[in-house]
């Protein structure tokens, strides 16, 4: 009975695209791609359709319309005259302002927290587990709310600030905590060198530039000085003091030049209703850049520790052996290994930190949310396209960020050769 | 074979659902109760009374456009919006009409899709400060800091007389009345500017309102109303006449006390015909022969509903002004019925 079936003989059969196994596979994709791409048209020739029917076919045009609405922090110059284009912009500045400060701030945090957590010191260790169980376990609109509602409520409002003898003082007369933010010194040069225009889009300080040229020769400088520390080193075996004249280069050209412009600072007063001049940080920012960062921080915290302890004990006893003293085990050993594990799910903590910054609208920072996707939907009605368009900006920053990290990351993983 | 009807089934639901109907009545007649639109929350216009039953000048409209339509006022559900989505969420088909303080203008009329059906209340923008500040004209708010609603009209009005005094402000954008309330009364804002009536509603709520003014100047016309879809105009004639009728029923004397005996015993053929016993307005409507009678008996005529909610006898107290019938020097003036 044990006969050896013959394989088919013959052409191709129609019905072999089900039933032959070769085939079935491809003909499942090809039939579910079918699928999910006519439905996808299906909804698309739907949704427009509808809006023509309502008389709303999408049209970006409202985009050039002058948005004759005020925002309140702006990094860039913008009337109400200006386009709402112009207004998603100052937006899309705010967004990203918040979203860099926030993830410097939830880096440091979260680092000093991971690194404590595994502190032998029971009490820090307990209260760092507090603060991150705390943190992470109560959703971050919440968070950002509350720290809205202490800045309201706690603070004094700046009419206490008046009189003779007033409710409420200035922190060594140049800061204002006041309930609607924070107004700090401004840095001002009385030999102003103007403004660059950048394409008529937006203007940059030509002292913050020269500033900024002078520190990077200044670090670049510095970097030459170590380099040559390290060739002497490599030759004697002996290395000479550096730090001063490291400090040198970085500090005293910068020092010249900020004479040379006329540095000094401008106070905020208290002029009629509000303080006038210096810094102001708006409490809704504040409250939004505080409660994203601390939230953050909580899941950061938890990353760092678990990359420090991915690392086997045998490599700190290792570098003990060869008599590395445990700061330079940390930063040689210990750290450039635990990047590697930190790394990739650090990134998508900043991606998560930049999408909640959209969570402004509970405390009125105008952000990308608050101005295009809030009041230039509002006052054009169109709300498909506002909404894509936001969705298209949130992508784009969130690309770029993953983006810059993953050089990074290729950068600091296990090099295999 | 189950499987082919299941499949068969899916395409039909799905292309049902994405085709929005057009005739809302039918809509609403077939879910068996009317949505309605309306704010998150401001005294004497919408809010929730002790029982958690929505109360207000702008939910009797809606009770009493239900009323026209079920003979049962109670046959709404109320939706609360914030400025800001209020207008997605009537373009979206969430609610039938939105009747929350919005004021008509001509962008909204047109560029939005949507039709206005009426003016039920002529405002217009206030600004309200603590007294302690001393400030006695808008034109003295050089600097101050304003507490706003986004995506109003009272935005753009803000940004436009602050621009043509050419003084400067710092506004500060809020999403509800409620939000306003706290950022106002902790000091982290000045001035808190909107309609002038939902200021005094405002004020109304404060615990010490003495405390606070309402400055004199009114920097636009705010005529407020409700509105619907843009597209269905026998849904927007039933709603517009609904309001005609609440108006003219104050200017004939009906009220919720004596319509009955009115539309049993009237000699006045207006009467007649707004009752519903004499003539076929109804049916040309599509609803029943009395469907102004029971949206006048929901919560009474338009005087009647004014002075419960926000008169003069009310916490709120405003004045009926502008908003008084034209025979006693006011803009209410509805088309005649006939």
């Amino acid at each position: 009975m044990a006969t050896v079936s013959e394989p088919p003989q013959g052409g191709f059969q129609l019905s072999q695209l089900i039933y032959d196994t070769r085939y079935r596979s491809m003909t499942i994709q090809i039939v579910t791609l079918i699928a999910v791409l006519s439905l996808i048209f299906w909804l698309g020739a739907n949704v427009a359709s509808n809006l023509a029917a309502l008389g709303k076919p999408i049209d970006f045009g409202f985009l050039g319309e002058p948005a004759n609405y005020d925002i309140n922090q702006m990094l860039i110059k913008y009337t109400s005259q200006d386009t709402h284009a112009r207004a998603a912009f100052v937006g899309l500045l705010n967004t990203l302002l918040v979203a860099f400060l926030g993830c410097i701030l939830a880096t440091v945090v979260g680092v000093v927290v991971g690194v404590l957590r595994l502190s032998s010191n029971w009490l820090i260790a307990r209260v760092m587990t507090i603060y991150v169980e705390t943190f992470r376990n109560v959703p971050v609109l919440l968070w950002i709310v509350l720290a809205m509602a202490i800045l309201i409520e706690a603070l004094p409002q700046p009419r206490d600030f008046r009189g003779d003898d007033p409710a409420a003082s200035m922190f060594l007369d140049s800061v204002a905590l006041t309930n609607r933010g924070i107004y700090m010194p401004e840095p001002l040069f009385s030999r102003s060198l103007g403004e660059f225009s950048f394409f008529g889009i937006f203007d940059i300080s030509n002292d913050l530039l020269v500033l900024l040229a002078v520190l990077a020769a200044g670090i670049f400088a510095a970097k030459q000085i170590g380099k040559r520390a390290d060739r002497i080193q490599n030759a004697t075996g002996e290395r000479p003091k550096t730090w001063y004249m490291s400090l040198g280069v970085i500090a005293v050209p910068l020092i010249v030049v900020l004479v040379l412009l006329g540095f000094h600072l401008g106070y905020p007063e208290l002029k009629g209703f509000n303080f006038q001049g210096g810094i102001y940080m708006r409490n809704s920012f504040i409250a939004l850049w505080l409660a994203l960062s601390l939230y953050t921080a909580a899941f950061i915290a938890e990353i760092v520790r678990g990359g420090i302890m991915a690392i086997s004990k045998g490599q700190s006893e290792a570098a003990a052996a060869l008599g590395l003293r445990p700061s330079r085990t940390m930063r040689l050993v210990i750290l450039p290994q635990a990047l590697r594990v930190i790394i990739p799910p650090l990134i998508s903590q900043y991606l998560n930190l930049t999408k909640n910054s959209s969570l402004a609208i509970g405390v009125g920072y105008m952000d990308l949310t608050g101005t295009l996707m809030g009041t230039s939907l509002n006052l054009s009605g169109r709300e498909l396209e506002c909404v894509m368009l936001t969705m298209l900006i949130y992508l784009a920053i969130s690309l770029c960020i993953s983006g810059v990290f993953n050089i990074y990351n290729q950068r600091v993983k296990l090099k295999e050769r | 074979m189950t499987k082919k009807v299941f499949w068969g089934a899916l395409a039909v639901a799905g292309v049902a659902a994405g085709f929005a109907s057009a005739d809302t009545l039918d809509d609403v007649k077939a879910r068996g109760e009317l949505i309605c639109g309306t704010s998150t929350g401001l005294a004497g216009f919408s809010a929730p009374d002790a029982n958690g039953r929505y109360e207000g000048f702008d939910v009797a409209y809606c009770r009493a456009l239900a009323a026209a339509i079920f003979g049962d006022p109670d046959a709404v559900e109320f939706k609360p919006l914030t400025t800001t989505n209020r207008f997605s969420a009537l373009s979206a088909g969430e609610i039938d009409i939105l009747s929350r303080n919005t004021t008509w203008t001509l962008t909204r009329d047109v560029d939005l899709k949507t039709t206005f059906v009426g003016v039920n209340y002529y405002d217009g923008q206030g600004f309200m400060v603590p007294k302690e500040l001393g400030v006695s004209s808008a034109r003295e708010l050089d600097g101050a800091t304003v507490c706003i609603q986004k995506g109003t009209t009272t935005e753009l009005n803000l940004s436009d007389f602050f621009r043509k005094n050419n003084i400067s402000y710092e506004p500060v954008p809020i999403e509800t009345n409620a939000e306003a309330q706290q950022q106002y009364l902790a000091g982290a804002c000045d001035v808190y500017t909107t309609d002038a009536s939902g200021l005094a509603a405002t004020r109304a709520s404060f615990e010490n309102p003495g405390d606070h003014i309402i400055l004199p100047e009114i920097v636009s016309k705010e005529p407020l109303g409700p509105l619907v879809r843009h597209g269905d105009d026998h849904w927007a004639d039933i709603a517009r006449w609904t309001l005609n009728a609440l108006i003219t029923a104050e200017e004939l004397g009906v009220t919720s006390a004596n319509i009955e005996e009115l539309s049993a015993s009237t000699e006045n053929p207006e009467i007649a015909r707004l009752l519903g016993t004499e003539g076929n307005l109804g049916e040309m409507l599509g609803l029943s022969a009395d469907w102004a009678k029971n949206a006048i008996m929901a919560e009474g005529n338009y005087g009647e509903i004014f002075e419960k909610n926000i008169g003069e006898s009310t916490p709120i107290g405003l004045a009926r002004g502008l908003n008084a019938q034209w025979t006693e020097g006011g803009l209410m003036y509805s088309p005649p019925f006939r």
